[in-house]
């Protein structure tokens, strides 16, 4: 099945004994010059690119507090050293995140303090080659910005800051990753990741209505660019055709319909996941991000709501009102935006969503935090609603409910392996391995408690469950959509 | 004043502007930078209070590093405190008279030392045993252990095993504050003493120990969890292009 050994699912996450380079060999496919120059970058690597590496590094240490201070402060207290689901699953040392953030900090420390200018053996600094570049370019693709490493930190120092420091700096000299850059320009240039032109959207979403109208005999909606609806939803394109996500995406439409809100998708916007945040380019997220403001404008729509997507919810929870607000247009009664998730559980509470939760009977189910969700962003007015929401919508629509161990969900939670521009099958080697630890903590509730299926609210998760499953003996579709069974739970009212 | 004196009174001088000078920089580097983005890693407080409460957690009690590894908290947290007990009592030697609560701690900062070496022991123990903290160690790592061992050990040899003359050496001290300049007793272990103190002061703005001022500018840990509710935009992206797709 696989030109590489999976790992062995344990009782027990282990940390494992280091093997040096083993991972060494991974690196994504290099972007080319058609994508590189759309989004302000050098086709190919730089003449002077030593050069320009290190401008650009003096630049982002000006613009961002959060670069500077993470290469100051960090002691090696090792407190790191057994958080990343990469180390855990490779072995590689340096996938251990103090020691990600060293391959760049080491460039720093020789060319911007004292110690490493004057020190630099005592202080472990080296001069910027070749080597440290590819290097460079290897493990800060093999980092999923999950953000579980600044959890434990104990100055919060949060390598995903990093790695996208990182790879701006190798788009600056001409060396970025195919997948990302490729996609932003797809979404930049057509509205969506997937390169959907809005034709082929509308026949999709057509096919989509009549298809739920004949299972279920409710003429449910799934409209695409109608003017003065009242609410925006901000979807991953992959909703639009992918399994699970398609489901999902039902699921958003029937709880619409329940409600009586009038709603649409834009074909300008029809993207909610943000690559720019992967590859650190404020510029590029701000492209993408205004693009929501402009379809929201045009629509004149009141609200904006987002479906489930993980690095796409912090980027519209924490940076959509900074990159593209304000939003002073849209209905004050509702924040901006909101979740598909805020929604529905508001519904619940307030008794307009009526759900038998023994349709899904046939389902015994966990909730998968999707780390950008659960460490960089929020749902409700209280911290931790990220984790407590899902989860109470979860226990609305099903009867069979159980949680994966403690250190492994909420704050805690381990990345699907595939998040942060990994999602690509250049990488397959490492998303199989960095999926190990979810693994694990899904092998102990389903040796348990019977658990066998895994409810996500993230594109990438659903996506990368879906491919990597299969490796460790378990189906390709025991990863569910959470509105894909809130869809399946709700009672229709007789009256329409 | 003896050659002793001088080199002692240069040696101070000098560390504590370097000192000050460097760390007074890399607070105002750190303090203008800006983050342009919300970044708290979450959950993270809602209010400013909440941020306060947060970073008292952090700087306390090490909230973050409990939840991360029991042994490295252990060992580092007393280091810490104990540290802070020691420093307050050298207070002592800065003031005259004596404040009553530098009094009081007397005893807290005298055998607290012994908690700083056992937990400056521990932290070296795992970074010599521990194989994944081992590989992320720079000689300066066990360089600055060593330091402050230094430090604790002569500390230590001054207060339980071969006295040295704290008057003289109050004396020096104040002197040094008044710019009435007394001599430095010829204490070898206080030579000692002194000497890696000044060490230490100096490397402070140019090594790890940034964390000390790093650690309240850390976005993720010093933010307001509030991005929906207030608009947060820094200057430099403020100038930004307002334009959804990039001409190109």
């Amino acid at each position: 099945m696989a030109d590489f050994e999976v790992p062995e699912l344990k009782e027990h996450i282990e940390i494992p004994e280091l093997q040096e380079g083993a991972m060494a060999h991974s690196q994504p496919f290099v972007s080319k010059e058609q994508w590189q120059q759309p989004l302000g970058y050098p086709g190919e690597l730089v003449e002077n690119w030593e050069q320009a590496a290190l401008d650009k590094m003096g630049d982002l240490l000006g613009k961002y507090r959060s670069f500077q201070v993470f290469l100051d402060a960090c002691v090696k207290c090792g407190a790191c050293t057994d958080k990343c689901h990469y180390f855990l699953g490779t072995a590689d040392p340096k996938n251990m995140p103090v020691a990600r953030q060293d391959l760049l900090r080491k460039v720093y420390r020789r060319y911007f303090t004292f110690a490493g200018k004057y020190f630099p053996k005592l202080v472990g600094a080296v001069d910027l080659n070749k080597e440290v570049l590819d290097e460079w370019y290897s493990y800060f693709h093999q980092c999923s910005q999950c953000r579980r490493c600044s959890v434990f930190c104990p100055y919060g120092i949060d390598t995903a800051e990093i790695s996208m420091a990182a790879r701006e700096i190798l788009d600056a000299v001409g060396v970025g990753q195919k997948y990302c850059n490729e996609i932003i320009h797809k979404a930049q240039t057509l509205g969506n990741n997937l390169g959907l032109p809005q034709p082929a959207l509308k026949d999709t979403l057509l096919d989509l209505e009549e298809e739920v109208e004949e299972d279920i005999g409710v003429p449910v909606r799934y409209p695409l660019d109608e003017k003065g609806a009242d609410v925006l939803l901000i979807t991953p394109s992959a909703d639009f055709f992918a399994e699970p996500h398609i489901d999902g995406l039902i699921g958003y439409g029937k709880v619409f319909h329940q409600l009586g809100i009038s709603w649409t998708m834009s074909s300008f916007a029809s993207e909610a996941a943000n690559f720019g945040m992967f590859i650190g380019s404020y510029e590029n997220m701000q492209r993408l991000a205004l693009r929501i403001r402009k379809a929201a404008l045009e629509l004149g729509v009141k609200r904006i709501v987002f479906g489930e997507c993980g690095h796409a919810w912090r980027v519209a929870y924490s940076f959509l009102n900074t990159l593209a607000g304000p939003f002073d247009f849209l209905d004050p009664n509702y924040p901006v935006p909101q979740h598909i998730c805020e929604v529905t559980w508001d519904a619940i509470q307030k008794g307009q969503l009526k759900l038998d939760p023994s349709a899904n009977d046939h389902l015994n189910v966990t909730f998968h935090d999707s780390c950008n969700v659960a460490r960089g962003s929020r749902m409700g007015n209280e911290p931790g609603g990220q984790f407590k929401i899902p989860r109470a919508i979860l226990k609305s629509v099903v009867n069979n409910y159980h949680d994966m161990p403690r250190e492994t969900i909420c704050e805690s939670t381990f990345c699907c392996g595939g998040g942060g521009g990994l999602l690509t099958d250049d990488l397959m080697e490492l998303r199989v391995k960095g999926a190990l630890p979810r693994m694990e903590a899904l092998k102990h509730v389903h040796d348990n408690y019977g658990v066998d299926h895994l409810v996500a609210i993230c594109a990438i998760c659903k996506s990368q469950f879906t491919k990597v499953m299969p490796y460790y003996g378990f189906e390709m579709d025991s990863i569910l959509s959470l509105h894909q069974l809130v869809g399946d739970a709700l009672v229709f009212d007789q009256h329409d | 004043m003896s050659i002793l004196t001088v080199i002692m009174t240069v040696m101070f001088y000098s560390a504590s502007a370097i000192l000050l000078v460097g760390l007074g920089r890399k607070i105002y580097t750190y303090a203008k930078t800006p983050a342009p983005l919300k970044i708290p890693t979450t959950p993270a407080p809602v209010t400013q209070g909440g941020v306060v409460l947060r970073m008292a957690s952090e700087v306390v009690l090490f909230n973050s590093l409990f939840k991360s590894n029991k042994w490295i908290w252990i060992f580092g947290w007393m280091f810490h405190m104990a540290l802070f007990a020691v420093l307050a009592r050298h207070l002592r030697y800065f003031t005259d008279p004596v404040w009553w609560w530098v009094e009081i701690i007397q005893p807290f900062g005298r055998y607290g030392a012994f908690a700083m070496l056992i937990g400056l022991l521990g932290l070296w123990a795992r970074r010599i045993f521990v194989e994944r903290i081992r590989y992320i160690s720079a000689p300066s790592d066990h360089l600055m252990l060593a330091l402050l061992l230094g430090i604790t050990l002569t500390g230590i040899g001054m207060s339980f095993v071969s006295h040295t003359d704290i008057v003289a050496v109050k004396s020096f001290f104040l002197g040094l504050m008044r710019f009435d300049f007394q001599p430095f007793p010829a204490d070898p272990i206080l030579i000692a003493h002194i000497t890696l103190v000044s060490l230490l002061m100096m490397v402070f703005p140019i090594s790890k120990l940034l964390h000390a001022p790093g650690v309240f500018f850390s976005p993720t840990r010093n933010q307001v969890d509030n991005p929906r509710e207030k608009r947060h935009l820094s200057a430099w992206a403020a100038e930004l292009p307002n334009e959804p797709t990039k001409s190109s």
